[in-house]
This record gives structure tokens, sequence and C-alpha cells, in this order.
């Protein structure tokens, strides 16, 4: 097993997997990270996104990020309810970065249409559920320089995993 | 004539697949059904997965019937499924996987170069962070597999992921991979470095079989003991990265809200836990007062299981189970304790003990701590009660 390990190190291909080529890797690459790295150049704001949220969103999360009853969670509200009772865990109140936001409406969204969005789309759509949620302006623009520096309420909500937490006794 | 006529017709019934509840027989003097090129069970054995209902049924879940099996492997028509947006058809002759990032030489890997690289089979459990999550909301499940059923056992079959990363010869500053699937979604998870090199498998095989569709056809990673959602199906893309990514499914999704507002993030492990499989809510005691074999199972994902207590009187008093062999670090243990029932009311329990000395703990302990809007990673204890009539139900 070493050995053959050994060989795959040191032939590089010896196993016939082949070197990746730079435009490949540039079409499949979507890894966004919280810095902003990996974000494509684009802009839009709410005002856009408005019209694009009805039409391409709202079908599930209702007009203004709602959701419907029982059904679609709500992508806005909660902010401060965490510790309460009854917290309510939204885009707004719950996600710790704005860059998350945009990574998952481009790979994944819409449900039965994912990646159909062109980055100016995926920009507007940020925008205005950021600004259904109160953290930005309606106007605001987001871009590969601005949504990372949106400080979303809930950023400094996470901490470590901290098991073992629960010790149990004989 | 009419006799010879009716078993040729029937003969053909079977020899077409067809076999009948009325063909099946104690015993026979007639000729059986002919070989087949793929085997199915017996037409009577109806167990099957709870099939939940979801407004998007590619966002659905299926729960293992953890009831109605035995040993430790589950079979690959039984392992839970929860997917989040389907599963796709993907053709293992032209799928890739693109190892890049962080690396020196970016890679592409088809599925026929990973069947030339050495090649490794492990048990490793499965095991979805939601499972049991109504346990822990305060809303106790009726049966082992309502309650527990995000949970499944196979043989996995691949390459090390870190014969991968090492072939693409890592950079020092790369500190963690994103994992993606192929699926619509393209559903992706951060994973330490230090994980990734340790004992991550890119399995291809389950059971002996090509990994099945819904557990990410033609591979998947197998994370051995750490949540089942990192476990990513369909696997297409890897990129190492100085950083997590904090995809939706490391923030919004399997991450642990606490009393106090905060949320623990990257709660990897699922710590040791056990159900009674046997007897269990749903099934009845219906030969009456007896002996019963309790049966069921334990598992970590911190190694291996090293004890297995099991209480019939309300917790008062704990007896040590029988553990089966093999005892595999992060597989299901089976194990087994006789009990004298004396026909009247009881509560059946168990808790475990892995290798690190961690004790299961109850649901109330676990809610002191992380209160009841936790949702993920619940292992507490799972307590059946047994009524004089042999019923049993939760507890």
């Amino acid at each position: 097993m070493l050995r053959l390990v050994a060989i795959v190190l040191l032939c590089g291909t010896a196993f016939g997997q082949r070197n990746a080529t730079e435009a490949e890797i540039k079409a499949k690459d979507l890894t966004v990270l919280p810095t902003g790295a990996g974000l494509p150049a684009g802009h839009g704001n709410a005002v856009g996104g408005k019209d694009l949220f009805k039409e391409k969103c709202a079908v599930c999360h209702n007009d203004h990020g709602e959701g419907r009853e029982g059904q679609y969670v709500a992508l806005v509200g909660g902010i401060g309810s965490l510790k309460t009772g009854k917290p309510v865990r939204t885009v707004g109140s719950y996600w710790p970065y704005a860059t998350t936001i945009f990574d998952y409406v481009r790979r994944a969204m819409p449900y039965d249409h994912p990646r159909s969005l062109s980055a100016d789309d995926v920009y507007s759509a940020c925008a205005y559920i950021l600004f259904l949620n109160g953290i930005i302006t309606e106007t605001q623009e987001m871009n590969e320089k601005t949504l990372p520096q949106v400080k979303m309420p809930n950023r400094d909500g996470f901490v470590p995993d901290a098991r073992p937490d629960v010790k149990s006794k004989r | 004539m009419k006799e010879i006529r009716q078993n040729r017709r029937r003969f053909l019934a079977l020899g077409a697949g067809l076999a009948t509840l009325s063909a099946c027989k104690k015993e026979t003097s007639e000729i059986g059904a002919p070989v087949r090129a793929y085997g199915d069970r017996s037409p009577l054995e109806k167990a099957a997965r709870d099939v939940r209902e979801s407004i998007t049924p590619g966002t659905s879940s299926t729960r293992t019937p953890l009831q109605d099996l035995d040993g430790i492997i589950t079979p690959s028509s039984l392992h839970f499924e929860r997917h989040h947006s389907g599963v796709p058809n993907i053709d293992g002759a032209k799928h890739e996987i693109l190892v890049h990032g962080l690396v020196e030489q970016p890679l592409v890997f088809t599925m026929d170069d990973l069947q030339r690289l050495p090649s490794v089979s492990r048990i490793y459990f499965i095991e979805c962070a939601g499972n049991s999550g109504a346990e822990l909301a305060g809303n106790p499940q009726a049966d082992a597999q309502k309650s527990t059923g995000l949970l499944s056992c196979s043989e996995w079959t691949g390459v090390p992921l870190s014969t991968l990363l090492k072939a693409a010869r890592l950079k020092p500053e790369g500190k963690w991979i994103v994992a993606e699937g192929a699926d619509a979604c393209l559903m992706a998870r951060s994973i330490p470095i230090e994980k990734a090199l340790d004992d991550v498998l890119v399995a291809y095989g389950q059971n002996g079989e090509p990994v099945r569709p819904e557990q990410g056809y033609p591979v998947r990673l197998v994370v051995p003991g750490w949540e089942g959602n990192i476990n990513v199906k369909w696997l297409h893309r890897i990129h190492v990265v100085d950083q997590p990514s904090m995809t939706r499914d490391e923030t919004s999704h399997y991450t642990d809200l606490m009393p106090d507002g905060t949320a623990q993030k990257f709660t990897f492990v699922m710590e040791a836990k056990s159900v009674i499989t046997r007897p269990s809510g749903g099934q009845k005691l219906t030969a009456g007062p007896g002996v019963y074999e309790i049966r069921g199972l334990a598992w970590s994902g911190r190694g291996k299981i090293q004890r297995v207590e099991v209480s019939t009187d309300n917790g008062q008093t704990w007896t040590d189970a029988e553990l089966q062999s093999p005892i595999l670090p992060m597989a299901v243990t089976r194990f087994r304790l006789p009990w004298q029932w004396s026909g009247k009311a009881a509560t059946l329990q168990s808790r475990c003990t892995d290798e690190t000395g961690y004790l299961q703990p109850t649901i109330d302990e676990l809610q002191a701590v992380r209160g009841t809007h936790s949702q993920y990673h619940c292992n507490g204890i799972k307590v059946w009660s047994v009524k004089e009539d042999g019923s049993i139900s939760h507890a």
C-alpha cells in the first residue's frame, strides 16, 4: 500500500490522472470565501433586486422574503430573537456572512433552475434580501468589494464547537 | 394434466420474477424458481424506509428501519437518505473529480483513475446531524425508525482522500478543503485538512457494489464519525483553501443554537449513542411474560464502543450488555442482553460508553446544556415504554 502510494506521488500521472487546465478550473470553481475571494465581478442593488426577486424567488419565498407558513422558511426577520424562547433563524437573524448568500444563491437558486442567474442578478438578489432585513439601504450597491464588508447582525454569534459539552455521570 | 398446467403456469410466473404470496409455502415438492441475474428478498419481507413527505420531494429524507434489521450492515436499499436537490442521474463513465486550489499540480481523476489507485474497504456508520432532532425538541418518536433512523452503516470501498491530495502536492498554506457534489444545488462543505489527510475515503463501493445513486453514485466522500452532511455525495470537486468557505450547510444548517443565543459551529463528530431496536416502539411482546433478548446498536464518532448498559426499571439499575464482535471504530456495534419480562409495565433504555470514556447522556442532560432549539447532534438516551399488554411505544 505504502509502496503504491509512493509510486503515485513520485510518478504524478502514473495512475492515469491528468493535469487540470486553467480553463476547466475557472469554469468549475464556484467557491466563495468570507473574505470575498472567489466572488465574480458584477453589481446590483435592492431596487433591481426587488423585481428579480418577484419574478424568480417569490413563488417560494414570498414577495418580501417572509416565506410561506409551514412550507418555505422566511429569509427575513427574527433579528434579536436568537436568545429568546422562540428563536427565528433567517438569513437576516442567523447567517454570519453575506458572502454565504451569494455563494448559495449562485450555486443552488432558483431551486428548479440553479445557476440560471447572472452575477449581476445574484448581487441584486443579495442586496434585496439584505435590504429587506434592514442591513443595507435600498440603493446601496453590492459587488465583489462591498458584499464581504457587510457586517451581518449575527457575525459574532458563532462560537467554536465545545464538545464534549454534556458530561453525564453513572 | 390440469395440475401439470397449473404447475407450469406457476413455474413461468416465478421465472418471470413474479413470485406471488400464494406461491410461498411452508415446504414444497414443486420445482422452485430458476436462477436470476439480480436477486431480491422474499416477497413476504416488507421492511422499508420511512419516506418523509415534503413540498419539494428533492429535499426530503427517508429513515432506515433499524427495528427490522440484524447485524451491523445496513442493506444498501435501506440506507437512509437526505438530499438537498434530489438524486442526480450521473454517468460514471463521464464523471471526473477536480482537485485544485492550494496545490502544486491541479489534477483531474476519472472513475477509471480512482479504480487504479490503491484501495481500502472500511465499515463506517453515517448518521445525519438531524437524527433524533425531534427527541431533543421534546417530541419523542414512537419507533426506532422514526426516532433514530437517520443512521446507517455500510462497508465502503475507495481511495483515501490523502492519496489524491498528496498526488496534487499540497501547499503548506492549504488548511481546509471545500468538497462539492454534482447534484443540482452543488452542495458543498468545508473540511479541515487534518481530517482530510487522516481517514477520509473517496468511496465508489458500498457493501460490495457500486455506491447507490441515492448514496452518491458514482463516488462520494465518507468522513468517518462526522455528521452525515459532510460526507459529500456525487463528489466532483475538491478545492484546497486556507479557510472554511462558510457554506449554507455549515452556517444556516447543521449549527447548534444555544440558549444564550450563540451558535456552535463546526460540530463535526457524532458523539456516542445507542438505541434498543428489539423490543422497541411499535413492536409487541405477543408471547406474554417470559425471556426476551434485548438487542440494539451503539456507535461513536470518536472511535470504538467500549460498553453498553441496559436498564429495564426506569434507570434505577443498569446491567452490562454483551457486545457482539466485530467492535470497529466509527461503525455500529451490536449489543444484546437476555431479559425476563414479568408481564408488568416496564421501561427499556440503553446507554453506551466509547473508548474515550464518554458516557451517552440523557435527553434531559442535553437539554440542560443546549436547550431545546439546537436541532442537531442529539445523542440522548431513548426510552421505550412496555405496557402490561406487551405493546411498546415511546416513554
